[in-house]
């Protein structure tokens, strides 16, 4: 056949070649498409020529990156034409177009197999390739004993042979029980006595594959590869199309190493005797060469020798012999070979005994970490983090932390994450492990994840020595003019607590440090703020005597953030004003925060977490598994029961919490708001007692061991299946909450509330459980986790999760084990799929039993209607034209709302945006209205689109008149109900507090420490 | 499982021939050449031919105005697959005589078939250029 021929082929891609831009490019090849799609239609009039320039014309164009989604059977046919060219074409194209799971691929097993059976070679060559590149599970059902024996047979040429030990090894990998015959260990051996080298290569990739797996069956084929490396490297015998710039096959022989180094050891003493004279004749011959072919290759040998030797644990001398090479290699030009002696140094590290040698050559690494090679550089960080140990961490620390300023922002991330790991690991002294810390939330503070600075805290906090100097360091950076918002956190935690250390030295007054802190406030977002208000209540405190002028500054903050929007801040800054008001309980409230219990530094759980995989040690992939994984998740809710909070945990812990929960009924929908803030409930006036301290502290040391959730498993019992035992359970004790003996901490409702704007935070609490959520929504989707923490140093028993889905939602949580251990928190997936709209709620029943107590509470699930809408913000033009085509009911709804409580409109923009309900502005023309959209997500329709306006009347904000449309009238009916719930039932702002004259008694509002925790998981 | 693709891309940054040895759906395989390009191209003479890339490490080797890009996975010898780039390249050296972009660009089908007896399955299958060449010379002797 003649390629030539193909003039058409040529033509086409000479044309696209000459395309101006992508544009045409584009126009061109839809043409093509086109023209070919038509073509194939008619297939009668083709002539195989034209079939096979049409595949041709196809695989360049699916090269090209467009989409090719016809002609896949016309290719497949091809592999069945009587005539070679054909055939070709169609094994090569089908094998780049189609992948193992195509249908079409299926159909040609029968084909593909007569040829692999027939006599012609050059067909079965086409065909093993074919099975090898693409080839499924059914091509390993239906060929491994053809391809086999091919594989096997001594009349059976080479160039078939060579094919067929790749085919086997993709058959192998698709059913690895292809192997598992007897006596297939021997024939492997045999095969390894090839004397063609092709043969050779590909046996050897597939014993590579299958030593990997499994050695041990293997141990005949060891002292063959061992003979096939001294043939190659010692005796140099073989034919001369096979060296390579005078090196007999460098690919074979570092294969044949390859799979040397998947034997654990080798005991036959002449057999290893032989090993290391080739491997020493390697390391020693090997000399620097002025052609770079023939360099490369003898160093692409060189570096597979090291490699061996390395797995071997050779004697001392060739082991230092390995360690002195590498050293040479890291100083050289060739940024390659220094580029691989950095790699390999760093495998080296696994070797013990090195390590001494390996420090010699830290100069010259770290001016590896300035190379203007990023791989380079990348490569210099992996060995300085490897090779760091207590007694090189500060100069090595400080190197990383001199090169973050001038590093280039793809590294940053993990450099910083590396340094902190060191300082943590190997600090010699805390004071300078804080400046480590301290600097890098300068230097990177974008790159500085939460749990690096609470880490800190706890450093700081248990360790009284460290206060001052920590105090004085953070007031360092807080004087410079641009301060990192992390650094902002960090500083006013430590301010707070221990600034009245450094009191006596110039600058550091409480007024001063205050005006310090407070001048950072309009810089930071809402998340920094309450760390700011915390640390202004411990300076008011600790200011003895007291200044008239801070005190009434600071009260004014408090004030004015008394209505704030935000309402965690807005909490604060109401609790702190009351709280300052009574005086000498102030101290004891505001106390110094107690010593964390001693932990695991979550960061150096990360690292232990990823141990094992080498396969990518980028800090950004490190830390992408550890989302998805325990350990973080676990980390996580640290935060939030100690670091983050540390401030608002200690102070308010204090406050006993009151028992006003016993009507609290977690079930009931529609609380009178007026009722909930009105509730204030009187402060414990009594000292709090350790036991309650120890209590509230409780959570922070639960920590999920990662086995729990598996120790457990025997016991588990799914939550569907359990439903026969809880109801038994239900029979035994009365689940009527009244009953229940256990009260619990904070208001299930309002966290209730809470959950349904966020995604995550804690959703029940009582003095042995908390049972925390974290949630993520996609479309129809939810996956949800329940994090169930036991506070006890009892194990929880007799624990029931049931899920009550309604109708509209498909639920499935996964096993929830009986016993939960002591102290330990096992997490649950659960799965969530929305079918139809609705306001129904899904309802957790959670049963358990602690000593003699049975609790059981019925849990509302936030997997409420918004959680499956997407904002969306609509063109005009398109919200008109939808607006006006959705004439009337049912899919457009009106209604007049009396009872709202009264807010100003962008208020109720924010309301409407939490819900995922995006607001338009500037679509409506009148000012008092608000227009917005946005999608909604369930399994049985496509997303859908939803439109809202809300009409209000400036004179009565008690009542509006609301418009919804959509192109389901059950969503319509559904989501007004439910924007309707919100606007009535949203909890109002406290009204400005009296003075604090007019009250008798100090109020606090009905909200416990738990609830700011659970505000604080977000 | 060693070669995971190989790429040939010309200093514009188009793609003149791609082989996968694992399936990626085309959105993937434009996106991870894109991304390959940018990073590589940028790269200049004084740098190594290593680069690493989301799991990949990239082997690449320059040729007038053509890229040579090799993906490989850990169980592979850079400096092996660099040269084998080589190799590569002295093939089509020796079949076309002096090869350039326009001839792998108008032979496609022959780029291919040399490259479908060098590697298979992502593992290296010959390395003789005279073993590499004769079915496409026998085809080219029979028409």
């Amino acid at each position: 056949m003649s390629m030539h021929g193909m003039r058409g082929l040529s033509v086409f891609i000479s044309e696209i070649r000459n395309c101006q831009n992508k544009e045409q490019e584009r126009l061109r090849i839809d043409k093509e498409l086109g023209n070919v799609r038509n073509r194939f239609k008619n297939e009668k009039g083709l002539t195989p020529y034209e079939k096979k320039k049409y595949v041709w014309k196809m695989l360049y164009i699916y090269m090209l990156g467009y989409d090719v989604d016809f002609g896949h059977m016309e290719t497949v046919s091809l592999i069945s034409a009587p005539k070679y060219p054909e055939k070709q074409v169609g094994y090569i194209v089908t094998s780049c177009l189609l992948n193992e799971n195509h249908d079409f691929l299926r159909l040609a097993i029968n084909t593909v197999r007569n040829d692999i059976i027939g006599r012609n070679e050059t067909f079965q060559c086409l065909a093993l390739t074919m099975v090898g590149n693409i080839g499924g599970r059914e091509f390993a059902e239906s060929l491994a004993p053809d391809v086999q024996k091919l594989l096997l047979s001594s009349s059976c040429r080479p160039l078939v042979r060579k094919k067929a030990a790749l085919c086997l090894l993709r058959l192998y990998r698709k059913n690895p029980d292809i192997v598992n015959v007897d006596g297939w260990a021997d024939r492997m051996a045999q095969l390894l006595d090839e004397r063609d080298l092709g043969v050779l290569t590909s046996s050897m990739s597939l014993l590579v594959a299958l030593v990997s797996n499994n050695h041990e069956v293997y141990w005949s084929c060891l002292p063959k590869c061992v003979k096939i490396l001294e043939r190659l490297a010692r005796n140099q015998d073989v034919p001369q199309e096979y060296t390579y710039y005078g090196i007999p096959s460098p690919w074979l022989q570092v294969k044949t190493m390859r799979a040397l180094q998947y034997f654990p050891t080798i005991e036959d003493p002449n057999t290893r005797r032989t090993l290391f004279e080739v491997l020493q004749r390697i390391l020693m011959g090997t000399d620097v060469v002025k052609n770079v072919n023939k360099n490369n290759a003898s160093h692409a040998v060189l570096f597979e020798a090291l490699a061996l030797v390395m797995h071997l644990d050779a004697e001392k001398e060739m082991m230092s012999q390995c360690v002195a090479l590498l050293g040479k290699f890291i100083a050289v030009r060739e940024p390659n070979i220094r580029y691989l002696g950095l790699e390999n140094m760093t495998r080296m590290l696994m070797v013990t005994d090195v390590q001494e040698i390996i420090k010699r050559h830290q100069a010259q690494i770290i001016t590896s970490l300035k190379d203007p090679d990023v791989s380079i550089r990348r490569r210099a960080l992996d060995l300085l983090y490897g090779m760091c140990d207590v007694t090189n961490a500060k100069d090595i620390v400080e190197e990383l932390l001199q090169y973050l300023s001038s590093a280039d922002f793809t590294m940053r991330e993990e450099l910083s994450l590396k340094a902190a790991i060191l300082a943590e690991k190997f600090a010699p002294d805390l004071s300078w492990y804080v400046d480590v810390i301290l600097q890098l939330i300068d230097k990177a503070g974008d790159f500085i994840s939460d749990d690096i600075w609470f880490r800190v805290v706890q450093f700081v906090t248990n360790n009284d020595d460290l206060q001052p100097y920590a105090a004085a360091k953070v007031k360092e950076y807080l004087d410079k003019s641009a301060v990192h918002e992390t650094m902002v956190k960090v500083s006013a935690y430590i301010l707070g607590e221990y600034s009245h250390l450094l009191a006596r030295r110039p600058g550091c007054s409480p007024k001063e440090i205050f005006s310090l802190l407070h001048e950072k406030l309009p810089t930071v977002s809402t998340t920094t703020i309450p760390i700011l208000l915390s640390a202004y209540a411990k300076i008011l405190m600790h200011t003895q005597p007291p200044d008239q002028e801070l005190q009434s500054q600071i009260w004014s903050i408090f004030n004015k953030y008394e209505s704030c929007i935000d309402a965690e801040i807005q909490q604060r800054a109401v609790e702190y004003l009351a709280l300052c008001q009574r005086g000498a309980a102030l101290m004891d409230i505001l106390a110094e925060m107690p010593k964390f219990p001693e932990r695991k530094s979550s960061l150096i759980k990360r690292t232990e977490y990823s141990e094992g995989d080498t396969a990518e040690q980028s800090a950004i992939k490190l830390r992408a598994q550890q989302q998805t994984s325990n350990a973080l998740v676990v980390t996580d809710q640290h935060p939030a029961n100690g670091a983050t909070s540390p401030v608002p945990v200690g102070q308010l812990s204090l406050v006993k919490v009151p028992s006003m929960m016993t009507t609290e009924n977690d079930t009931s929908t529609d609380h009178p708001l007026s009722q909930q803030n009105g509730a204030l409930s009187n402060v414990d006036p009594q000292p709090p007692s350790a036991d309650l301290l120890s209590d509230i502290l409780g959570p922070l040391a639960i920590e999920g061991p990662p086995g729990a959730t598996v120790q457990s498993e025997h016991n588990a019992v799914s939550g569907l299946e359990g439903g026969s035992d809880a109801a038994d359970g239900s029979a035994i004790v009365p689940v009527d909450e009244q009953t229940n003996t256990v009260q619990p901490i904070g208001n299930i409702a309002e966290r209730f509330h809470a959950l349904c704007l966020k995604d995550s935070g804690v959703l029940y609490e009582d003095p042995y459980i908390q049972i925390g959520i974290k949630a993520e929504w996609r479309g129809h989707h939810g996956r949800l986790v329940l994090f169930l923490g036991n506070k006890n140093t009892a194990p929880l028993v007799s624990v029931q999760a049931i899920i009550l889905p309604p109708a509209h939602l498909k639920v499935e949580l996964s096993l929830v084990p009986d016993t939960i251990p002591p102290r330990a928190q096992v997490q649950c997936p659960l799965e969530v799929v929305n079918l139809r709209p609705s306001r129904d709620m899904a309802v957790l029943d959670f049963s358990y039993k602690f000593g003699t107590n049975m609790v059981n509470v019925k849990l509302r699930l936030p997997a409420t209607l918004n959680k499956f809408l997407q904002p969306i913000q609509v063109p005009a033009e398109e919200f008109f034209s939808q607006w006006r085509s959705l004439s009337g009911p049912p899919l457009k709804l009106q209604e007049v709302i009396r009872g709202i409580r009264p807010m100003p409109l962008p208020e109720m923009a924010n309301l409407l945006n939490s819900f995922r309900i995006m607001n338009c502005p500037g679509l409506d023309p009148n000012p008092n209205n608000l227009v917005a959209s946005t999608t909604f997500y369930s399994e049985s329709r496509p997303a859908m689109l939803c439109l809202v306006r809300i009409e209000t009347d400036p004179a009565d904000r008690t009542q509006l008149r609301m418009t919804l449309a959509s192109g389901d009238p059950t969503l319509t009916f559904e989501l007004k109900e439910f924007i309707k719930e919100q606007l009535i039932s949203i909890p109002t702002a406290p009204q400005s507090p009296a003075p604090p004259a007019a009250q008798p008694t100090p109020q606090i509002p009905p909200n416990d420490p738990a609830a700011i925790l659970a505000g604080l998981l977000s | 499982m060693g070669i995971r693709f190989i790429l040939m891309v010309n200093k514009q940054g188009q793609t003149r021939l791609a082989q996968y040895y694992e399936w990626l759906t085309l959105e993937e395989r434009r996106a991870l050449e894109g991304e390959i390009v940018r990073k590589c191209l940028a790269r200049n003479e004084q740098q190594c031919s290593f680069v690493e890339h989301r799991n990949y490490k990239i082997v690449y080797r320059r040729y007038a105005s053509l890229f040579f890009l090799v993906g490989v996975d850990n169980e592979e010898n850079e400096l092996a697959i660099l040269e084998f780039i080589h190799l590569l390249v002295e093939t089509m050296d020796r079949h076309f005589g002096n090869v350039c972009e326009l001839d792998i660009m108008f032979h496609l089908e022959k780029a291919h078939f040399m490259l479908e007896e060098m590697v298979m399955n992502g593992s290296v299958v010959e390395t003789s250029k005279a073993n590499i060449l004769s079915p496409i010379q026998l085809m080219e002797k029979a028409s």
